[in-house]
């Protein structure tokens, strides 16, 4: 299904290939030493990212579907994609600043003012870096329940309140959050969506540990936190359809990095070295492991050719989503599997670095975060099958009457 | 309004040709028609129907080249109108005579192949019998030699589990030189279904609307295809071109049942509420979508892959086969379970689906096989890949 590039396409994937090969270094085959989750390599991390990010703007590949008056290179979705393939081969930082730059990016081209839309060529500079102030302790899958209180004082917001799983809070220069403006109306009718200064008095960030160790995301208090009534995004009560215009701009799946390290190919490798390549059970499971990884990469591929042809993708990205993090669980834990008893042990201890350990650990970012498994079933279920939603209690009541846990 | 799937990579001359089809299957093999032949007789055939899909659709040459009375199309449409067999359970030997017989005789070739390709696109059904007793679907596994008497070749023993038997014709058969072993000396032979010393026993199949026979050979007179020591690559290209086939046809049942679980889970009310809005139900629903678009997906890559001689034609058939025999089986299982107590009743279609589910999972291998094959393959690319 997957068409050869057409001649113009192959010359631009040549001038990214050259462009790479000049700025960045091909992934090695094995890891040096372990994965490090401790705060110093978080930070470190995190400044090669924006040195990344500014290294690909000055090169004109930050943004490449971008109009140029906002810094992009005003090309296609193709050719992005074709960027993206030809990056996943070379050892560079992307990762949460591609994520929040697909996130909010197209949300401010679409609602922004020509004023909010101003923050679009720092942001692709890598010089700001947003995060995404939307989950609070009461309002998870159910995001609508937003608690967090925005009132305004003069010509300004006032902010209050709590937001949870913060990608990168810790880090982040700005924040667009999603609070609520009006609690006599029913719940989506009530929310406002905002532009923030991550650095004022009143924003205390406090990292969360997630199991595997990492501290990608925080709790964020928000105290009479002050941001111009301009930098309401839509209008205020009116951020709900920009909250779901960002949450929809699932482009993250396309052309996604696949991390060579953690293949089924690298398990058949390590099998056939070990010698256990040899039993049926084993050749069973890795077989599995790659036929899913090959279907993975087939459904990718459709996406792409609607890309290619101009239509809407024709599989929906909850089947991929679902997919990538179920499968991607599986093959990990098969992978620690084969290890036998050394599997109990990980990194420097384990086989390769304790690579599989992490991905295993890694799974809750993968089923929980940019919504549950649960939540994406129940769209495939109403969205691509048209099944009737649940019934509702809360669509027309005010939102200070409905009930919740705390 | 009943839920329809769209297509994804077919022109609009394909979808056309789709619609067609289905159309035709409808009206004239509608579900009342393939269960008066299931309870008719053990032969699972329906001459009639065979002889208008063939004559006036052109399906049995359909890929098949226009000089030797075939349609000139390619593997992918033979792809879609399997599909539409696999989703109306159409009583004809359409995979048995096209995918399996065609394809291994194409491939194999020489000079008798022509004419019996123009006698398959001519509607005269054949089928391959290769798998013996001990149901290894490798041919390198039959045993069955050949006798040689003078200029004639004779054929005695048994061959198992072969499909559209009543149906054919002709059979080839797979048969090796004597005491020859593995893909050297593997042949394939053409035994005339109404020669003497051919006798079919029907056998009781789980699949209900396509039963299996055994081919019982007895001295019957055979005629190579291909010549002597040359067969194997080409029955092997034939068996990975049949199996990327196959699961074009599992893809259409699938569908099927996709479609009956979600219209069922939408209409069907309880607790005064349509039970697909029950996330326990809609969330098997979800299932049955990401199993049927996987599958799909990996089905249209192994057959575009056959269909334009793709060096990893063997890999991405076995990728297919192994990831839509248990989808295919969790598909017909859940869509049953979803229609509750009328699900496994005699009366509802869900039954006929989840036996062809089982019964075309294990057929040609079922997906322990093929991931086996899978490791193998991967790990020779990889050894061959560091020693360039």
């Amino acid at each position: 299904m997957r068409r050869e590039d057409t001649p113009e396409e192959a010359a631009f994937r040549q001038e990214v290939r050259s462009w790479l090969e000049a700025n960045a270094e091909l992934r090695s085959e094995q890891l040096a030493a372990p994965l490090d989750h401790s705060p110093e390599a978080e930070a470190r991390a995190w400044e090669a990212m924006k040195v990344w990010q500014r290294t690909k703007y000055e090169g004109g590949w930050a943004a490449i579907t971008w109009p140029e008056a906002y810094g992009g290179r005003g090309g296609t979705p193709i050719q992005q994609m074709i960027f993206n393939e030809e990056q996943s081969n070379f050892d560079v930082p992307i990762g949460f600043i591609a994520a929040s730059l697909g996130m909010i990016g197209p949300a401010l081209m679409r609602y922004g003012s020509e004023d909010q839309k101003k923050y679009l060529p720092a942001m692709l500079r890598g010089d700001e870096v947003w995060c995404q102030l939307f989950s609070e302790p009461e309002a998870g899958s159910d995001l609508a329940a937003v608690r967090t209180r925005g009132h305004v004082e003069g010509d300004e917001l006032v902010i209050n309140g709590q937001k949870v799983w913060t990608t990168s809070a810790n880090f982040a220069d700005k924040g667009f959050i999603v609070l609520r403006t009006n609690p006599d109306v029913p719940k989506h009718d009530g929310i406002s969506f905002a532009l923030i200064d991550m650095n004022q008095p009143g924003v205390e960030v406090r990292p969360l540990v997630t199991m595997r160790g990492d501290r990608h995301f925080n709790e964020v208090f928000l105290t009479d936190v002050r941001t111009p009534l301009d930098h309401v995004v839509n209008g205020i009560d009116c951020g709900w359809p920009v909250t779901t215009f960002t949450l929809m701009n699932e482009g993250a799946f396309i052309g996604m990095t696949v991390n060579s390290l953690t293949t089924a190919t690298a398990m058949i490798d390590s099998a056939r070295e070990t010698g256990r390549l040899e039993e049926g059970v084993v050749r069973q499971r890795l077989g599995e492991a790659y036929a899913r990884e090959r279907v993975l990469k087939q459904l990718q591929d459709r996406i792409k050719a609607s890309l290619l042809d101009g239509r809407a993708p024709d599989v929906d990205g909850s089947v991929l989503k679902i997919l990538t993090s179920e499968w991607g669980h599986e093959r990990a834990v098969t992978a620690t599997w084969l290890q036998g008893a050394a599997g109990m042990l990980t990194g420097a201890d384990a086989p390769g670095m304790g690579v599989w350990q992490d991905q295993v650990l890694a799974r809750g970012s993968m089923a929980v975060g940019g919504g549950t498994l649960e939540v994406h079933r129940n769209g495939l279920g109403e969205r691509a099958l048209r099944l009737p939603k649940e019934p509702r209690f809360d669509r027309d009541k005010p939102f200070k009457d409905l009930k919740t846990s705390g | 309004m009943p839920l329809e799937i769209q297509e994804f990579n077919l022109s609009e001359e394909r979808l056309e040709f789709r619609d067609t089809l289905r159309r035709f299957f409808e009206e004239s093999s509608p579900i009342t028609e393939v269960r008066r032949v299931m309870e008719g007789d053990s032969t699972g055939f329906a001459p009639d129907l065979w002889k208008v899909a063939s004559e006036e659709l052109g399906l049995a040459g359909i890929a098949i080249s226009e000089d030797l009375g075939g349609q000139g199309f390619g593997l992918k449409e033979l792809s879609i109108a399997l599909g539409e067999v696999g989703r109306s359970l159409a009583p004809i030997p359409l995979f048995a005579s096209a995918a399996l017989a065609g394809r291994v005789v194409a491939a194999v070739g020489g000079e008798d192949a022509d004419a019996f390709l123009r006698s398959i696109a001519e509607g005269e059904a054949a089928t391959l019998a290769w798998v013996e007793a001990h149901g290894d679907w490798d041919p390198a596994a039959v045993r069955m030699e050949i006798a040689e008497q003078g200029a004639e070749i004779r054929l005695t023993g048994e061959k198992q589990f072969v499909v559209g038997a009543h149906a054919a014709r002709r059979f080839f058969v797979i048969a090796r030189e004597p005491g020859s072993h593995c893909d050297e000396g593997m042949g394939l032979f053409s035994v005339e279904a109404n020669a003497e010393g051919v006798a079919i026993d029907a056998k009781e199949s789980f699949d209900l609307t396509q039963p299996l026979a055994t081919l019982r050979l007895d001295g019957a007179l055979a005629k190579r295809v291909g010549h002597q020591g040359e067969a194997a690559p080409g029955i092997r290209i034939g068996l990975d071109e049949a199996t990327a086939l196959l699961t074009a046809e599992m893809v259409g049942g699938m569908q099927k049942v996709l479609e009956t679980a979600v219209d069922y889970a939408a209409e069907r009310h309880q607790f005064s509420r349509p039970i697909g809005s029950f996330q326990a139900i809609k969330h098997k629903c979800a299932d049955l979508l990401i199993d049927f678009e996987g599958s799909r997906t990996a089905a249209d890559a192994a057959v575009m892959a056959s269909a334009e001689g793709d060096p990893e034609r063997s890999l991405l058939a076995s990728v297919a086969k192994s990831h839509v025999g248990p989808a295919g089986l969790r598909m017909a299982t859940e869509s049953g379970q979803i229609q509750g107590g009328v699900g496994y009743t005699w009366e509802y279609d869900a039954h006929l689906y989840y036996r062809r589910a089982l019964a075309s999972a294990v057929m040609l291998g079922d997906e322990t096989m093929h991931q086996e094959r899978l490791a193998r393959l991967v790990a020779s690319r990889r050894l061959e890949g560091a020693a360039q």
